[in-house]
């Protein structure tokens, strides 16, 4: 499978996101903020950093680059989008996503690992995660407090649209395993589609047991046998 | 001819910056403050002779696409 990872000025974990992808056996490349087109792509990868010096505020002008016209497009045709930290700003503010993310209620930048909870197996991005595994992942943020108003909430509740919750490492969702102060301990999302997802955590930095953990390669997993069932699909 | 947008939190948003700050008023003495709300305040430079209306429609955009995000924030826009 072909990964286009997006290379924003400042994007810093595009790299990261390259190196789990290739590490778990599929191919990956960077694609500039300024290329109007993704080329061969099977998958869409918007990674963490600071997009732009996160100036005005995080994703806001990432959005407008000529690359994210191709996302968009890519994503109307069903392509699927995953964006991590950064990359989940930049979905919401280009209105991929619902919702939003401001900054943590308690003010402070968070480089920690948390623990994750799958919220539903039914989603391209979540299919391969074994039923009831905690996931344990680093978070690296000061802007994650995910934020919509009711109505929206409610709509990601009805449609099942919450892919992952903060929990603690039993997997309650406890207020102190809440590290931003997200709505229901939301950290990350799908569209109403299910193609275009976005976490705050960052999987791709725990694919390796060198680096501590390696259960962020469950989300990876579930993207490449639900791209592997589409060509399947397809050829059929 | 300048144009002035005044950024603030929507009212269902935490402004943890704003909370923060009204406690610290409230350390240092300051009383019958109910609420304080940490926003941004952009200063933007037109070309004299600017027509004001059209100024004011094409601004109105740009905030609501740009210089805002409406599911959080609320702005208020004056040319002068």
């Amino acid at each position: 499978m072909n990964f286009s990872v997006l290379q924003f000025p400042a994007s810093n974990c595009d790299q990261d996101a390259v190196h789990a992808v290739r590490l778990l056996g599929h191919s990956a490349r960077l694609v500039w903020h300024k290329d109007a087109s993704l080329g061969d792509t099977d998958a869409v990868i918007v990674p963490g950093g600071f997009s732009y010096g996160d100036y005005l505020r995080c994703g806001a002008i990432a959005r407008f680059s000529p690359v994210m016209q191709a996302v968009k497009q890519f994503a109307d045709h069903g392509g699927l989008v995953l964006g991590i930290c950064n990359g989940f700003q930049v979905l919401t503010e280009a209105g991929l996503l619902p919702g939003a993310l401001i900054r943590n209620r308690d003010l402070q930048f968070h480089c920690e690992n948390i623990f994750l909870k799958t919220a539903t197996p039914d989603s391209p991005f979540t299919s391969k995660i074994p039923a009831g595994k905690i996931l344990r992942v680093p978070i690296a943020h000061g802007e994650g407090c995910y934020f919509a108003d009711e109505e929206t909430l409610a709509k990601l509740k009805a449609n099942n649209q919450v892919l992952w919750q903060y929990c603690d490492a039993t997997g309650s969702l406890t207020d102190t395993a809440n590290p931003n102060g997200a709505l229901q301990n939301i950290a990350g999302i799908c569209n109403e589609k299910r193609n275009v997802a976005g976490l705050m955590p960052h999987p791709e930095r725990a694919c390796e047991p060198l680096l501590g953990s390696d259960d962020g390669k469950w989300i990876f997993e579930s993207i490449f046998a639900t791209l592997k069932n589409k060509t399947v699909a397809q050829a059929a | 001819m300048k144009a002035k947008i005044i950024i603030t939190p929507k009212k269902a948003v935490l402004d943890p910056q704003g909370k923060t700050v009204q406690s610290a008023l409230a350390q240092m003495g300051y009383t019958g403050i109910t609420g304080v709300h940490i926003g941004k305040y952009i200063e933007i430079d037109l070309a004299p002779g600017t027509d004001k209306a059209a100024a004011q429609t094409a601004l109105n955009d740009a905030a609501f696409k740009l210089l805002s995000n409406p599911v959080i924030e609320d702005y208020k826009l004056e040319i002068e």
